[in-house]
């Protein structure tokens, strides 16, 4: 038996009993903001981390976008060296207890885990939560991020996404001087205004913007780059910019009734819930509708979000209506599984048609085709189609259109010499972040559209290393 | 939460008593226009070096604060300051009313918005209803900047609610005011002068703001003599930057998101009644949200 070998690793040791996060239930979360996942405790994070086979292959690293030292500080876990968990897991990732909440480990590192071919992956991304929360809980115990001498350059960063912060991070401890420019009122971008509470607590968004303001980052709020100051003019000030402003700008169907009241772009309902907190409506000021019956309309993350955040508001009936079927999906499993058990009911194969509303404007019902999938399209994935005389009538109160996003033209627009795609997104060097205009650098969903805050990290930390690079002349 | 380092050495508030903790943009001025019509000047040097006639910013005033758009009715880029007029309404209008000088405003963003289209275009009327006075005098001024012949029509409904005939005469070449109730100049509402002057003489553009009902009636006066007519439309906005879209408006059946590709748009293209339609989505709300925050100013 001990002769079979894994990753270099014999399979008699495995343990296979992958501990499952403990989550508040159903029942309970769908009336609370609170969030679902409540983390691991020490004796769990230790169970786990003792189940990783510490392979030489280390496949999950190359599977991490930022390529965590995954091994090294899942055995500073087991070893109970906390300190030394947090860190292996800093030298790569300024913002652990975010990836450890929202990346799609299921799709990267677990799902290259030696042990994912049992069907038992490492709980990789509850793992470095856990080790998140620690060094949060424990400020004075977290060793202090080397930063190298300064250099006397100025690097200005423009949108504190998670490109931007990772962006800003890494060059701060490269020793240049950075400044954050973000148009909101808070920091953290998509991280505070998209992502709800109960997936990413709000505090934990401003402990990570705290923490990289402690290395040294200048965070300047409420600047609109492109409109108070541009591109341009920083380039006068600045030795180099990066553009990590998102994708901010959200898409509508373009069908009849698409403006009538009660019809929201997912964007607008998750600000208002999330950065503006519109569930502790009158306590905050900014209110959102709360009606009975609510559509969500598209399936991705974004769609899951707004679905949930419905329920808990208070909706009756929160449908999510997509055009193909669940196998094509975007949204993550987890969050899929998430939204069934807190009684989202899903309309697969289903788009809509037009919205009709009642007389004083307000959206009440909408008319929907069934759809069928055909051959593949541009995106791989099978055309919807639809059904010949499957027309029928879903009556709703509210609407939220959550197809995507694209990044908002006002930077690209007062640029000039940065090259677009017909998407609006900014032409950028993969591996580089350069973009076609000197000394600007961009990343993230600017330059790939809509992806995930890991992607975003990962094109930060690149665009990172090659503005270093320039600026020490390379 | 975090909030925004004021600088140190050019902030206005420098040296003055600071109420708001982490101060930004001070009130410099703050004056009683008419009953319930407050006007700001507030220290925001980038804003003031940048700003046009037509564009607005986002005002937010504290913590659990809403954001909202308030057009800009002045600036000085010298002095670093901007001047906001806005009319106690809603529960946020009141609650700056209650702000004093020296006060800070924790958020202020922009010059926002796509500035109005200012040439030389021969005789513009520049129409101003109530609270929309203030910023019909930013873009009368820079019309007659531009060499324009500028006849402003300013209507109020009652002459103690009417403010800037003064600044409005200096810019203009003549003015007309009216009174809804004939209290003060002439009795009736804006749309009678205008179009007595699209009638008497060629105009080459009208531009309008004011309450919807106004504007819409402007569109309305002037579709007939086929003059080309901008209003600048007052949606309800969150971000204000084209990120969310609940200012959206049907112009001319595209749609169009008011904060990035207005606040100005051809009157005879506007949807009004969408447009009306969601001005009033939470009129529930700001009731709400008024009379809770009464009671806890009454102490009740």
């Amino acid at each position: 038996m001990g002769a079979k070998t894994e990753g270099g690793v014999e399979m008699a040791k495995i343990d296979l009993n992958r501990i499952p996060m403990p989550k508040q239930s159903p029942e309970e979360r769908i009336k609370n903001f609170k969030e679902v996942a409540q983390g691991y405790t020490e004796e769990m994070a230790k169970k786990e981390a003792a189940r990783c086979l510490q392979c030489k292959t280390h496949p999950c690293v190359s599977g991490c976008p930022v390529n965590n030292d995954i091994p090294g500080f899942i055995k500073a876990i087991k070893d109970g060296d906390m300190v030394e968990a947090v860190r292996i897991l800093k030298r790569t990732n300024a913002l652990p207890g975010i990836c450890g909440r929202v990346c799609p480990q299921e799709k990267q590192c677990e799902a290259v885990c030696t042990l994912a071919k049992k069907n038992a992956p490492i709980g990789i991304g509850y793992l470095e939560r856990y080790v998140a929360d620690w060094a949060r809980a424990h400020p004075d115990k977290v060793p202090k991020d080397e930063i190298a001498p300064p250099t006397g350059k100025k690097v200005a960063v423009v949108g504190s996404g998670p490109a931007g912060l990772t962006c800003a991070a890494d060059l701060t401890k490269m020793g240049h001087r950075v400044t954050i420019f973000d148009a909101l009122h808070y920091a953290g971008g998509v991280l505070m205004y998209g992502i709800p509470e109960f997936r990413l607590p709000k505090d934990i968004v401003q402990a990570e913007v705290d923490y990289v303001a402690s290395l040294g980052v200048e965070i300047r709020l409420d600047t609109v780059i492109g409109r108070m100051v541009t591109v341009d003019e920083l380039l006068k000030k600045y030795d180099a910019v990066f553009l990590g402003t998102g994708a901010g700008l959200p898409m509508f169907l373009n069908i009849p009734g698409e403006n009538l009241n009660g019809i929201y772009s997912a964007n607008e309902f998750l600000t208002r819930i999330n950065l503006m907190k519109a569930y502790l409506f009158p306590e905050y000021d900014t209110p959102v509708k709360k009606g009975k019956k609510a559509a969500i309309i598209g399936g991705g993350n974004v769609a899951m979000d707004a679905a949930r955040c419905a329920k808990r508001i208070g909706y009756e009936e929160v449908y999510v209506v997509y055009r193909r079927s669940k196998a094509e999906m975007p949204a993550r499993k987890e969050e899929v599984e998430n939204a069934e058990e807190e009684g989202i009911i899903f309309k697969f194969l289903v788009n809509p048609k037009r919205f009709i509303g009642d007389e004083k404007g307000w959206v009440r019902a909408m008319e929907c085709y069934e759809m069928m999938l055909g051959e593949p399209d541009a995106s791989g994935r099978p055309k919807p189609i639809p059904k010949p005389n499957s027309d029928f009538t879903m009556e709703v109160d509210t609407v939220i259109v959550a197809l995507g996003t694209s990044p908002n033209p006002l930077v690209s627009s007062t640029t000039p010499g940065l090259e677009t795609t017909k998407h609006g997104t900014v032409v950028a060097d993969e591996n580089t972040g350069k973009t076609k205009k000197e000394r600007v650098w961009a990343g993230g969903d600017i330059v790939t559209g809509a992806a995930t805050v890991i992607s975003a990290m990962g094109a930060g930390k690149r665009a990172a290393k090659s503005i270093d690079d320039f600026l020490r002349g390379h | 939460m975090q909030e925004n380092k004021h600088e140190q050495d050019n902030c206005a508030c420098k040296g003055k008593e600071v109420i708001w903790p982490e101060c930004k943009f001070q009130i410099i001025k703050k004056e009683k226009l008419a009953q319930n019509i407050n006007l700001w000047e507030v220290s925001a040097p980038l804003i003031a070096e940048r700003a046009r006639a037509g564009q607005f910013v986002m005002v937010r005033i504290h913590d659990k604060g809403e954001r909202i758009p308030l057009t800009l009715a002045d600036w000085d880029s010298k002095k670093g300051t901007i001047t906001l007029v806005f009319m106690e309404v809603g529960k946020t209008t009141r609650e700056m009313g209650l702000l004093k000088e020296c006060d800070c405003v924790p958020d202020l963003i922009g010059p926002l918005g796509t500035p109005t289209h200012v040439e030389k275009f021969g005789t513009v009327v520049c129409v101003g209803g109530g609270v929309g006075v203030a910023p019909a005098f930013a873009v009368a001024r820079a019309m007659k900047e531009a060499g324009n012949r500028v006849i402003t029509i300013m209507g109020a409904r009652t002459k103690s609610l009417l403010f800037w005939e003064d600044k409005m005469r200096k810019v203009s070449d003549e003015v007309i005011v009216t009174t809804d109730d004939g209290s003060y100049c002439r009795k009736g509402v804006v749309t009678e002068p205008l179009k007595e002057v699209i009638s008497r003489e060629k105009v080459d553009l009208v531009f309008a703001v004011g309450p919807a009902i106004m504007m819409k009636f402007c569109a309305s006066t002037t579709k007939p003599f086929n003059v080309k007519t901008i209003v600048s439309l007052n949606p309800i906005m969150v971000d204000g930057t084209g990120m969310c879209g609940c200012c959206r408006v049907t112009v001319g059946n595209e749609t169009k998101f008011a904060c990035v590709h207005g606040p100005d748009f051809d009157a005879h293209l506007v949807n009004w009644d969408e447009f009306m339609a969601r001005q009033r989505i939470y009129i529930d709300e700001e009731k709400l949200s008024l009379q809770l925050w009464e009671q806890k100013q009454k102490g009740v």
